[in-house]
């Protein structure tokens, strides 16, 4: 591992290289695909959170002139309820397909059970009026310990329990139940001086990227399939898409545009089975764009939660125990982060005795997707809360009871892994020494809160493709859909190995035909793995060139060095060659010069996050004001420091959002009322003041250059920071998210 | 040899065991050795000669994409933990044994 300060490239901060296309309006996202004979998909979604679908009679829309096809769930191909594998994890085919097209059942309010593709969108919309559905509504249930109730309505005929291999017998709302156990926590309790044990419930929150879902789909007659889109994914729409579909992978293309945003939401498959199948009766390319009310109503959103926690410790400030019941929202169909919550809830600290029993449960709202540390944020309002209270319990500052039960290097997970080298007691420190943390907060129904957060990241697996130009520059071909400057983030890694400024490796976004596997932008995998993968490439190119440069000295190349840029004859010290002179020889030694590398890299390095803030209660409206926030982060390596210190303020904003204003309201039918950013409120940086970010450096093992993912863990301890400092303004604990003003308002009357 | 960590859900089988030393040079072997002295465990972690879907097999606090094909040290550490679905968090559940880095 090189000290930083040997770093030419790495650590400095040069302008994205899509940065002129984003700020100049030129880039291409998926909504801007154009193409001749393009037909406009719209999709007929159900008005009932939970129905049985007798019929459907579409012979209405396909009447409308304009109107060239209409597709419903029969016109995919027969969904098997069997668990398929997708290279990056197991889904369930019956439930992916039937999400994207229902079958006999609807299961959550904008659940999409048509789609009509006409020569306009507005023409599409018309016929959607058009097509009747006969629908035996059934009652929905919208809560998650109600959906637990042995008499609960049931969303799904053979839905049955599993627990680690094993099945109830009993059909049921809860999908698996998954423990964590260490030690005994009744001796833990036993043995504690102080124990806190606390309920707390999370609504549904969604991740809000500006940019709505999109799909192009054109599929050839000779069964070629084609789509543009923004995805997180590319490689793993072709995944899911090839057995919803019933075609090989071979057959599909996906081509990835640039994404407005995604936060674990643009993975999943929604509008590209459907422009491929109304593709496919066309014969016409057919573009399907979702309005807002639609992204709300039928994309993933991260769960609702009811969590409790119950943790004890010693007098002297020593945690003993720690139990924790969770159960999470899946949406209409299996599959909530339960386990990545339960993998996070505790993590943070070293407790001997640790119980965590969590369930995943199906209710009638739309299947949840990935958010941003999926499942950890909700985990950590309630285990940083009750940390909180055992602190105030015991009289000791909040960071120093933190400092104090830290989890280290070797400490045991309560997942069962110890933990390799990890940043945590650092980021406490650094925040125990901050200049927020030592400046006093003064003032009316002030109060400062902090909170500590964990998220795993992942590694999975990537491939670069590295082409040398004759000028000495290079072109990196990758497959990671660029969110928040991953482009920049592994052109640099590159750039590091091979001498080269960040300007002269130009990285592009390839799709499924152009380039090796890649799993998601996601995981906060992209920079560690991807970047991995531009090392290895860089390796290789520099192999090959390092034979060049002897081919052209005539000497073996073990006599060839290179060095800050500069290959070097060992034998004959005076010959040198830059990269870019041997770059412009490669015509005359050999022809052009690529080099590949494809990685599934171990080592993947946690991250650690501990957050500050202030803030003003309103003891008349409840309403709460930010006045200043300090996001504490182990980055390992900070490749480009400011797209680093943006995702830690991105990740601290989303959570402040979801800790103060953001929630879907339902109605009692299943029905959500706030389906647009006028009633779902986001913060805006109107609402905020500057997020101030401490970078802590300890570098992760496991990558050449210390790179550990960055981008989820920002959002895990806002929301109890948030709860923690509202208690110390004005006195009244939060045990609901969001805070929103009428709740706090709840809180303070009821404590009069 | 390894040591194998019992999920607690799984410790029923191995009569409250939560550790086991286990020998076998991939999972797939220590998880049939593991059968052999607390039979059933391996239907539990083991449909159609893979790994169930939903679980992930670590090795070394590394999660492998190997399954029951992962090598496994005399020194390793063996754990069964939930292999988390819904896309972001996925981790593999199963893959096609490969090097840990590929050069070409």
């Amino acid at each position: 591992m090189a000290e930083s300060t040997t770093y030419k490239v790495i650590g400095t901060r040069p302008i994205r290289h899509d940065g002129v296309d984003k700020v100049t309006g030129r880039a291409i996202y998926g909504a801007d695909v154009q193409m001749a004979g393009l037909l406009h998909g719209k999709v007929l979604r159900s008005p009932h959170a939970h129905a049985r679908i007798r019929s459907i009679d579409v012979s209405r829309a396909l009447a409308v002139p304009g109107v060239k096809a209409v597709v419903t769930g029969a016109d995919l191909p027969p969904a098997e309820d069997r668990v398929i594998q997708l290279g990056e994890g197991a889904v369930n085919l019956k439930y992916l397909s039937n999400n994207v097209l229902a079958g006999e059942k609807v299961v959550y309010k904008g659940h999409p059970v048509a789609a009509v593709a006409a020569t306009s969108p507005h023409l599409a919309e018309e016929a959607l009026a058009l097509i009747h559905v006969d629908y035996e509504v059934l009652p929905p249930v919208l809560d998650v310990r109600e959906a637990m109730k042995d008499d609960a309505p049931l969303l799904h005929d053979n839905l049955k329990t599993k627990s680690l291999g094993q099945e109830t017998d009993k059909r049921s709302n809860i999908a698996t139940h998954t423990q964590f156990k260490a030690g005994d926590v009744e001796k833990g309790f036993q043995e504690a001086d102080v124990v806190i044990e606390r309920e707390f419930t999370t609504a549904t929150v969604h991740q809000g990227y500006i940019e709505p879902h999109n799909a192009t789909a054109m599929w050839n007659p000779d069964g070629q399939l084609t789509i543009w889109e923004s995805t997180q994914g590319a490689f793993t729409v072709q995944r899911q898409l090839a057995p919803v579909l019933g075609i090989p992978v071979a057959q599909i293309r996906v081509i990835p545009a640039e994404i407005g945003g995604g936060f674990g939401g643009k993975i999943n498959l929604y509008l590209e089975p459907i422009a491929a199948v109304l593709s496919k009766k066309t014969g016409h390319p057919v573009k399907v764009l979702m309005n807002r009310a639609e992204v709300f109503e039928s994309t993933g959103p991260t769960p609702g939660s009811y969590i409790r926690v119950k943790m004890g410790a010693t007098k002297d400030g020593r945690l003993t125990a720690a139990q924790a019941y969770m159960a999470y929202e899946a949406g209409g169909y299996p599959g909530s982060p339960i386990g990545a919550g339960m993998m996070c809830i505790f993590t943070p600290y070293d407790v001997p005795n640790v119980l965590i029993d969590g369930f995943d449960v199906v209710v009638n709202k739309p299947k949840t997707a990935p958010y941003r540390a999926p499942g950890a944020t909700n985990a950590a309002f309630a285990s940083e809360t009750v940390v909180d209270e055992l602190c105030e319990k015991l009289g000791m500052d909040p960071l120093q009871f933190r400092l104090h039960n830290a989890a280290k290097e070797g400490t045991r997970r309560p997942d069962g892994p110890t933990h390799p080298r990890i940043g945590y007691r650092e980021t406490v420190q650094a925040a125990l020494d901050s200049d927020h943390y030592r400046t006093p907060l003064e003032g009316p129904n002030v109060g400062r809160g902090v909170a500590s957060g964990y998220w795993f990241n992942v590694g999975l697996q990537s491939s670069v493709s590295i082409n040398v130009n004759a000028d000495g520059s290079v072109t990196l071909v990758e497959g990671s859909t660029d969110i928040g400057g991953t482009r920049a983030s592994i052109a640099m890694q590159a750039a590091e190995v091979l001498g080269l400024k960040a300007e002269e490796v130009r990285p592009i976004v390839a799709d499924t035909a152009s380039v090796g596997y890649n799993d998601v932008t996601g995981g906060s995998r992209t920079t560690f793995a991807s970047g991995y993968a531009a090392i290895e490439a860089a390796h290789e190119v520099l192999r090959q060139m390092t034979e060049r440069a002897a081919r052209i000295w005539k000497v073996e190349a073990q006599e060839v060095t290179f060095a800050d840029g500069v290959f070097r004859n060992a034998k004959e010290p005076e010959q040198r060659l830059t990269f870019k002179e041997v770059a412009a020889q490669l015509g005359r030694t050999g022809g052009p010069l690529t080099g590949s590398a494809t990685v599934a890299p171990r080592g993947v390095g946690g991250a650690f996050a501990t957050h500050i803030v202030d803030l003003q209660v309103d003891p008349e409206t409840g309403k709460v004001t930010i006045l200043r926030y300090t996001a504490v982060q182990d980055v390992g390596k900070a490749i480009h420091p400011s797209y680093v210190e943006g995702q830690m303020q991105g990740g601290a904003v989303q959570g402040i959002g979801w800790a103060l204003n953001e929630e879907y309201f339902y109605n009692d039918k299943g029905v959500m009322a706030n389906a647009s950013f006028l009633d779902y409120r986001m913060p805006t940086s109107l609402d905020l003041p500057m997020i101030d970010t401490i970078l802590v450096e300890v570098p992760n093992p496991g990558h050449p250059f210390g790179v550990r993912g960055v981008g989820e863990v920002p959002i895990v301890p806002p929301v109890a920071a948030i709860a923690n400092a509202i208690h110390r303004a004005v006195g009244v604990r939060m045990y609901h998210s969001p805070m929103a003003p009428g709740l706090v308002m709840t809180e303070i009357l009821a404590k009069g | 040899m390894a040591v194998v960590w019992i999920p607690s859900l799984l410790q029923s089988l191995t009569g409250g065991e939560e550790t086991l030393v286990v020998s076998g040079a991939t999972v797939g072997e220590i998880i049939d050795n593991l059968d052999g002295r607390f039979p059933g465990i391996k239907d539990r972690l083991v449909e159609g000669g893979e790994i169930r879907p939903h679980i992930a097999v670590a090795i070394d606090g590394d999660v492998s994409p190997e399954g029951l094909e992962q090598d496994v040290r005399e020194s390793s550490e063996i754990h069964f933990i939930p292999a988390l679905s819904g896309g972001l968090e996925d981790r593999p559940a199963r893959a096609p044994a490969r090097l840990r880095s590929d050069r070409s």
